[in-house]
């Protein structure tokens, strides 16, 4: 595993055959783009997972026509059980968080542009990343798996706390073969991202061409490298923890699962194990993986709208600080998942601190981003509208966080909606939100085809104000004391709440029928889009200096030579208002 | 072993053709001198020497995650019942640490060959084979501390010290395996007619398998002090 | 196109404020505001909880309207680049200024809430109680008239012979008087210090009317204590995953006064 240096440096030739050139390609741009399809994938059945659990909470009773078909003792004659909703819940949960917030943002784009951006012909280990691809996808097709076996997928949630997820079948339906799969699952996905980030940190830190200092990379490298650094980390830990829950649920070992549990009338014979170390292990990877979502959004996002604002940020330094920053903080927050755990009391406090304290860096970002606006040649796209919805959805799940990382007011909201609605907006939707403007921005340039306008901007307008419909009700649903993942509302309390939760379903029925707009426009334009020109957005960096789609080997086995900062806008150039990172025009005043 | 191949090329792959190609590198004299373009003279970074120290931050922290469950779990419960240490361990562990040195004389041998001091190559690959067999040595050795264990009556489930024990030698002997792989390359790549081995790669292996080393040490303090 | 997204992003703003100020959902009855405390820690984790509101609120609504305006001002403007006044400096100093000390307010004043509720041990004659929870259901234990409960054998429990604890009442004499309900019955204005213990996997305890909120995790002892104010019957839920009647596990609360906890006690007494 230690050897492997792939020749990144050596000029290659492109492959000729059909299974090397698309299907075990080692081009990164095929690599990007395998990442892109398979979150894709991963995303559309996310999201009818949630279609399903949606409808299911308003009207339990109602057959879902083919529901049966996915599985008959899950959905007897079309209506979910209890534990299959718990089934759809984890899946969709597992697949959201890894297979499509860590695959689209940072693997899908990273890998495209990453070595673009700095001028390089390819990842640093073009062999380690066509592995991470492949094994990412085993990982997929593991935990897909897990619907077709005959238990059922798992009931435990994305998060499997211990020992629910450890017990084995006798905690109920799909814990058994089912949970066993999602492990080796997450298991298989550390090892993909650990090679994934490994080839990230050592493509930024030894390609980058000649003049491409660190701080003159774009931002969105930048923070697709601190993501890496992060992602590096954190999987590192999740791993392990992966592991002695397998061990726990197959060898008998009791790391994870106490003496003396009588579960389904079994006494277990397990001794001395800690619940709550799973849950340490759990969110040291899990709040980091937080960032590993929405850094490479923030990324996208802001390389977008400085490219549409037609100015750099009021400052580049600080923006890329703010990232090292909540990046670095990341690791000493996971205890406020952990605040009504049992902890020590005094831990609670001592995480507090530190999850307030990330609250800094993000007000300064969302600040010199709004600041930058100001006076800005703002240009209305559809990647600029969403990168702009990033910033009020960032803004919307953020302010959330005030309230969740005070130990006292999280007694009281604590799984409740109000966590649901926090994490989807900040985690889920504005990541989203990244990879939309990402994917209108970069189309051009990965397929070589325009994406239609019009059709963006509808889907723009759809999905911003659909996801305040359905997340922001979440919050009032918390602060009523929705309980979440419950598959049906029988509680006195909650039964009045029913309403909400209808217009909540409605709006992600049509939200998500939106979304065919978007599949529509991806395939449409991908085949009789108009032919798109090198820069058709006018912007700077090194990706747009070479015909759209990029050749085999990015530059032509030519180097560039970058001369500016990443962001020359807004200046006078024999181009415009702009100067290409790689001319050796000087800018006019 | 073919020995009549001209030393230099193992050199002649270090250096791209086209320095410009490399991150760092530079086309000398082109285009206006900004004072932050990166030295023309920067010697080009090898990404394996890079990634390795990147791998290898990762796998600390796999085994930092490791420990910390280890005492986590040792406060959780008044089941830890200490385990009489496998004596051929230590005999496994010197045997590591040979290959080690075994390691570090092929790796200068190599250099050597480069520089044509030595003009056998037979003499590296003679000490990278003793190498990869000490490797081979130690996780039979360690599969051996297992059947010790078992004799004991500790299974993987036993208690949690054997527990953590086969664990942790488990998870090491992986990675040791992967190191053997890394040489099995090296070796491979030594003995092609046409020399393709990269110093790097020579480097990066080395590193790597000396990590192996200390991070058995530790783990070797580890189940002497906790296990 | 700006302009639209400026009076969007406006009315969702101004939308979203409507629920909070008036806790209801928008022209109906349904209440969206967290029930009356009636605890004796409560008021403090409401209070916090309307600070922070207020802060979060305003932050939230500035940030929009300020975007709102920002994209109104800029998308497609003519004419030259103008740099917000004061540049990035001013902006760090004013996030350092305004939101470091906002959040460290925040976290001093939750710091008391907190405190109130987790710093200060149970008093020594608050009433003993043992809370179980297993898949999907509650279960309560009084210590009776000797004051002590008995010990839990995992391996006896019994949930055909109501066996719910595992108690052993032929050998275990503090276990002979223990008093076990499917119900938390709890005298007013007495602090109830309820022992936890799970059963099978991780439950919690959650009384919204209460501002309680605390895991069950197996083989940790953990314990809460609080002291209820209002007479009345409140739910008790679950609220950690545990499994697929997690939705449907619910136990009552019934604060009684003393005279009718006493005699609801008797009663249960008689039919152990």
């Amino acid at each position: 595993m230690s050897d492997g240096p792939a020749h990144a440096v050596q000029h290659h030739t492109p492959p000729t055959g059909f299974i090397r050139k698309y299907v075990f390609s080692l081009d990164h741009k095929v690599i990007g783009l395998q990442y892109y399809g398979l979150a894709l994938v991963a995303v559309f059945i996310g999201m009818a997972l949630s279609w399903l659990m949606r409808i299911h909470l308003v009207w339990p009773n109602a057959p879902i026509p083919g529901l049966q078909l996915l599985s008959k003792t899950g959905a007897p004659g079309g209506v979910m059980t209890p534990e299959y909703y718990l089934s759809l819940l984890t899946m969709h949960g597992t697949l959201m968080v890894f297979f499509v917030l860590t695959n689209a943002p940072f693997a899908a784009f990273g890998n495209y542009f990453l070595p673009i951006q700095i001028g390089a012909e390819d990842m640093a280990f073009p062999r380690f990343n066509m592995m991470s691809f492949w094994t990412t996808f085993l990982a997929f097709c593991i935990l897909v798996l897990a619907f077709f076996v005959p238990d059922g997928p798992p009931i435990a949630g994305w998060t499997a706390y211990a020992p629910l997820s450890a017990v084995g079948s006798d905690a109920g339906p799909g814990e058994g073969l089912g949970q066993t799969l999602w492990g080796l699952s997450i298991f298989v996905f550390c090892i993909a991202s650990l090679l994934g980030s490994l080839n990230f940190i050592a493509t930024t830190l030894d390609l980058r061409t000649k003049g491409m200092t660190l701080s003159r990379m774009p931002i969105s490298t930048w923070a697709w490298f601190i993501t890496s650094c992060i992602s590096l980390l954190a999987f590192a830990v999740l791993l392990p923890a992966c592991l002695l829950l397998i061990l726990d649920r197959l060898a008998g070992t009791s790391f994870f699962i106490p003496a003396g549990l009588v579960v389904s009338d079994h006494l277990q014979p397990h001794s001395g194990g800690s619940p709550l170390l799973w849950q340490h292990l759990f969110w040291f990877f899990g709040h980091p993986e937080v960032y590993i979502a929405i850094l490479p959004a923030m990324g996208i996002v802001s390389h977008v709208l400085i490219n549409s604002m037609r100015r750099p940020l009021l400052s580049h330094k600080v923006i890329i600080y703010c990232m090292m920053g909540i990046g670095f903080l990341s690791y000493m927050v996971w205890g406020h998942h952990m605040f009504v755990s049992g902890m020590n009391p005094f831990s609670s406090l001592v995480f507090s601190f530190p999850t307030l304290m990330i609250t800094i860096p993000a007000t300064i970002m969302t600040l010199i981003w709004m600041g930058s606006l100001y006076g800005s040649k703002l240009r209305i796209t559809a990647a600029s509208l969403f990168a702009l919805g990033f910033l009020s959805m960032f803004v919307s799940g953020g302010v959330s966080g005030f309230f969740l990382a005070q130990p006292s007011i999280d007694i009281y909201l604590h799984a409740t909606y109000f966590v649901v609605g926090h994490f989807h907006m900040v985690m889920g939707v504005a990541a989203i939100f990244g990879v939309f403007a990402g994917t209108y921005f970069w189309f051009p340039k990965m397929t070589g085809h325009m994406m239609n306008q019009s059709l963006g901007r509808l889907h723009f307008w759809l999905t911003f104000i659909g996801t305040y419909c359905i997340f922001m009700p979440f919050h009032y649903l918390g602060l009523a004391g929705n309980v979440r993942r419950y598959s049906a509302f029988v509680d006195d309390f909650l039964v009045p709440l029913i309403p909400v939760h209808r217009f909540i379903t409605i709006a992600a029925l049509l939200t998500g029928a939106a979304q065919l707009i978007f599949l529509y426009n991806l395939i449409h334009s991908r085949f009789r889009g108009a032919p798109a020109p090198a820069n058709p957005w006018e912007c700077t960096s090194l990706e747009w200096t070479m015909p759209s789609p990029p050749p085999f080997d990015n530059f032509g086995g030519k180097h560039p030579v970058v001369y500016h900062d990443p962001y020359q806008y807004g200046v006078k150039s024999s181009t415009g208002d702009y100067l290409m990172q790689d001319s050796p025009e000087q800018a006019g005043a | 072993m073919a020995t009549t191949i001209q030393p230099p090329e193992i050199e002649q792959t270090e250096t791209p053709l086209d320095g410009g190609k490399s991150g760092g590198g530079g086309l000398p004299g082109s285009g206006p001198m900004d004072p932050k373009l990166r030295a023309v003279d920067d010697p080009s970074p090898e990404p394996s020497r890079t990634g390795i120290w990147v791998g290898l931050a990762a796998i600390t922290m796999s085994f930092a995650a490791f420990t910390s469950a280890l005492v986590v779990r040792q406060s959780t419960a008044n089941d830890w019942r200490h385990l009489r240490i496998p004596s051929i361990v230590f005999v496994n562990t010197l045997v590591l640490l040979a290959s080690g040195a075994t390691l570090e004389v092929a790796r200068r041998r190599v250099a050597a060959f480069v520089r044509s001091k030595v003009g056998r190559r037979s003499v590296p690959l003679f000490w990278l084979w003793a190498t990869l067999l000490l490797g081979l040595v130690f996780v039979a050795g360690q599969y051996g501390a297992w059947f010790e264990l078992r004799a004991q009556g500790l299974y993987l489930a036993t208690n949690p010290n054997s527990s953590f024990f086969y664990v942790l030698t488990a998870m090491h002997a992986l990675h040791v395996l992967g190191g053997l792989g890394g040489l099995a390359r090296v070796i491979y790549k030594l003995s092609t007619p046409v020399l393709t081995l990269r110093r790097s790669t020579m480097d990066a292996t080395s590193y790597y398998w000396h990590f192996m080393g200390i991070l058995w040490l530790y783990l070797l303090w580890v189940v002497w002090m906790k296990l | 196109m700006g302009k639209l997204f400026a009076v969007i992003v406006t009315v969702i703003a101004l939308l979203s404020a409507i629920p909070i100020v008036t806790h209801r959902w928008y022209g109906s009855g349904i209440s969206l505001a967290p029930p009356e405390d009636i605890s004796t820690h409560g008021h403090a984790i409401d209070e916090q909880l309307s600070e922070t509101m207020m802060e979060a609120g305003l932050s939230f609504l500035a940030a929009q309207l300020v975007l709102a305006f920002f994209v109104w001002k800029s998308a497609e403007r003519k004419g030259e680049i103008k740099t917000f006044p004061g540049g990035a400096k001013g902006l760090v100093i004013a996030a350092l200024v305004l939101v470091g000390t906002e959040m460290l307010a925040l976290g001093v004043l939750g710091q008391k809430a907190w405190a109130n509720v987790y710093f200060k041990p149970a008093a020594p004659d608050a009433l003993q109680v043992q809370a179980q929870a297993g898949q999907f259901a509650f279960y309560f234990r009084y210590p009776g008239a000797d004051g002590k409960f008995g010990a839990l054998h995992p391996d006896k429990i019994d949930e055909g012979n109501s066996n719910f604890f595992g108690l052993d009442p032929a050998n275990d004499v503090d276990s002979r008087d223990d008093i076990v309900t499917g119900e938390l019955a709890i005298p007013v204005n007495r602090e109830v210090h309820l022992l936890m213990h799970a059963k099978d996997v991780g439950h919690s305890f959650y009384v919204r009317e209460l501002r309680i909120q605390q895991d069950f995790v197996p083989g940790l002892d953990l314990s809460v204590h609080f002291t209820a104010t209002k007479v009345g019957r409140y739910e008790i839920v679950c609220t950690q995953l545990c499994g697929l009647g997690h939705y449907n596990m619910k136990a009552y609360l019934n604060v009684l006064s003393q005279p009718d906890f006493d005699a609801w006690l008797k009663q249960k007494a008689s039919e152990q």
